[in-house]
């Protein structure tokens, strides 16, 4: 792999459905590699933020950046790994354990009231603050929702209890991948 | 709300230009409706964003304007293959020096009568201008000849008037010379480096048309001004823009810049649509060079094009510059079968302005806020 023209082999396929648990078909491996190969212009075998913010579609998702942080310089394998679990197929833990890791922007595992803040500013931008006229609305708003919660603002989350926030709460995080 | 510091991004003027990008994206998938109190789970739930997200990475309208399609093999077949190969060797050692023939021809014609024309006609304008348009509009049916291009015009042929302009979607150069073939428009183009500029410059300049440089902001105002002029002169040629201002693959139509549509004149839309059936003429100026584009069409069987010269529209009262753009590229994608996307070409050359984000941001937070307040 790597060379951007060349075709994957069964056996690259496999490979990859391998390393992203089966949560692709083969048809949609094949789809994702013609995409993979159009974003990466430059054929470098791997995706720079710089291509993968030419998707506009992508440069305007308030969240564009944080995820830049996680997919910066993927290669295929790691690109079907990070898509995999927006697929049908992956399990409800493995899609929570995804939103986990985007919180969570250092990666050790914890999940700090910080982070939580950091992911409202992105989703919100300065309007909140700027509407309200009261610092730190957020920041009520998020202690309150997590007082009522039974945490408070100095709990570390750690997996399993976002597992335990967000399993029920009827999650849809689902792409299709178009295959032709 | 803003302060107009924070719009200085390189891509913010250009965005000016559109109509809002929200009118066409699937809207309300990243707003939660209200479904009373907020709760700790809603707040950590930011899987419509990364849906919206992951789905742009996989598939995305942009891209899909600037692809070039892979023609579907078809000769991999016992049968087929050795007429398949009979068909390259005629279009590439019998078609092809044939064409390149006529092009030299056609060249030589053009250029011994064009320099004299140009040269020792200088008191005469009206005439020399007549001759060079026919002169002009010869070379481009010789072009048109190189590339066997079977084009069917539909609709009246474009009249000379003061005070109009053909405004028509944009896949490759060769619009152009299809287009100028019927009738020497002065056209409104990005200055291209290499023979095309030279040509641009000295042959093309003589028409009337207009070159600019889409990065220099400059050059906009400076097109602006003489746009205006052009369209006022009784004996200019017909003024032909496209646009889109970028080469798109035929398949969709991205946004319309303003500037022919606050003109004050009447637009006339030229819709292209080409039969992908030979060879695809999306030019896609990254990937290849305009004189590989001609050498491609040159070494197909044929170009195949249908050309609609639609009723021409003028600014209804109370419409804006940018409604009356939409409602021209409406009328041109129903014509040639195209989808429109509600992007900006120019977004090829840049990113998109972060108001774009802020209006998303805006809506959830919005949102979180109504369902504070039913707490």
């Amino acid at each position: 792999m790597g060379n951007a023209s060349s075709m994957l082999t069964q056996y690259d396929i496999e490979e990859v459905q391998q390393h992203c648990n089966h949560a692709f078909s083969q048809q949609e491996i094949v789809s994702l590699y013609e995409r993979f190969c159009q974003l990466d212009r430059n054929n470098g075998g791997f995706i720079s933020a710089e291509e993968f913010l030419s998707v506009p579609e992508f440069a305007v998702n308030p969240l564009s950046q944080r995820l830049l942080r996680m997919v910066d310089g993927l290669n295929f394998k790691e690109f079907v790994a990070f898509l995999s679990a927006f697929s049908p197929h992956a399990t409800l833990h493995q899609k929570i354990e995804f939103i986990f890791k985007v919180y969570d922007s250092d990666g050790n595992g914890k999940v700090t009231f910080t982070d939580m803040l950091d992911v409202l500013r992105d989703l919100t931008g300065t309007f909140i603050s700027e509407k309200q006229r009261e610092v730190g609305l957020y920041f009520q708003v998020l202690t309150d929702v997590l007082d009522e919660a039974g945490y408070t603002k100095d709990s570390l989350m750690i997996l399993s209890d976002f597992v335990k926030i967000l399993g029920n709460s009827g999650l849809k995080i689902e792409v299709e991948v178009p295959v032709d | 709300m803003r302060s107009p510091g924070q719009l200085k991004s390189s891509s913010s003027e250009l965005d000016l230009d559109g109509p809002n990008i929200e009118d066409y994206l699937p809207s309300g998938s990243s707003i939660q409706e209200p479904l009373g109190k907020l709760r700790l789970r809603d707040l950590l739930d930011i899987s419509p964003t990364l849906t919206e997200a992951a789905g742009a990475i996989v598939d995305d309208s942009f891209t899909r304007c600037f692809k070039s399609n892979q023609p579907e093999p078809w000769n991999w077949n016992i049968y087929l293959f050795p007429l398949w190969c009979f068909g390259v060797v005629f279009r590439y050692f019998i078609l092809f020096p044939l064409r390149v023939i006529v092009l030299t021809i056609g060249w030589i014609i053009f250029l011994s009568s064009f320099i004299p024309v140009h040269s020792l006609l200088k008191g005469h304008d009206k005439l020399r201008k007549k001759l060079e348009r026919c002169l002009v509009e010869l070379i481009c049916s010789f072009f048109v000849a190189s590339w066997t291009g079977v084009v069917k015009y539909h609709g009246p042929r474009p009249s000379m008037r003061p005070k109009q302009v053909f405004v028509a979607n944009h896949t490759s150069m060769i619009d152009f010379i299809i287009l100028e073939q019927m009738t020497a428009f002065a056209v409104i183009m990005q200055k291209h480096p290499g023979w095309v500029g030279l040509l641009q410059s000295t042959i093309l300049e003589s028409v009337g048309c207009i070159w600019f440089n889409r990065s220099e902001a400059k050059d906009r105002e400076i097109v602006a001004r003489k746009l205006r002029d052009h369209v006022q002169g009784t004996d200019n040629n017909p003024l032909l823009i496209f646009p889109e201002g970028t080469c798109v693959n035929n398949h969709y139509t991205v946004m319309f810049k303003k500037g022919a549509f606050e003109l004050g004149c009447t637009v006339c839309p030229v819709a292209i649509k080409y039969n992908k059936i030979f060879v695809d003429a999306f030019w896609n100026s990254r990937k290849q060079s305009f004189t590989m584009h001609l050498l491609q069409l040159m070494t197909s069987w044929a170009v195949v094009c249908d050309v609609w010269y639609l009723e021409p529209q003028t600014l209804r009262p109370g419409e804006t510059a940018i409604e009356f753009a939409e409602r021209v590229r409406d009328i041109i994608s129903v014509r040639a079968g195209l989808k429109k996307v509600p992007w900006d070409g120019y977004l090829k050359y840049s990113r998109p302005s972060p108001k774009h984000r802020e209006r998303k941001q805006q809506s959830f937070a919005e949102s979180v806020l109504r369902r504070l307040d039913e707490k």
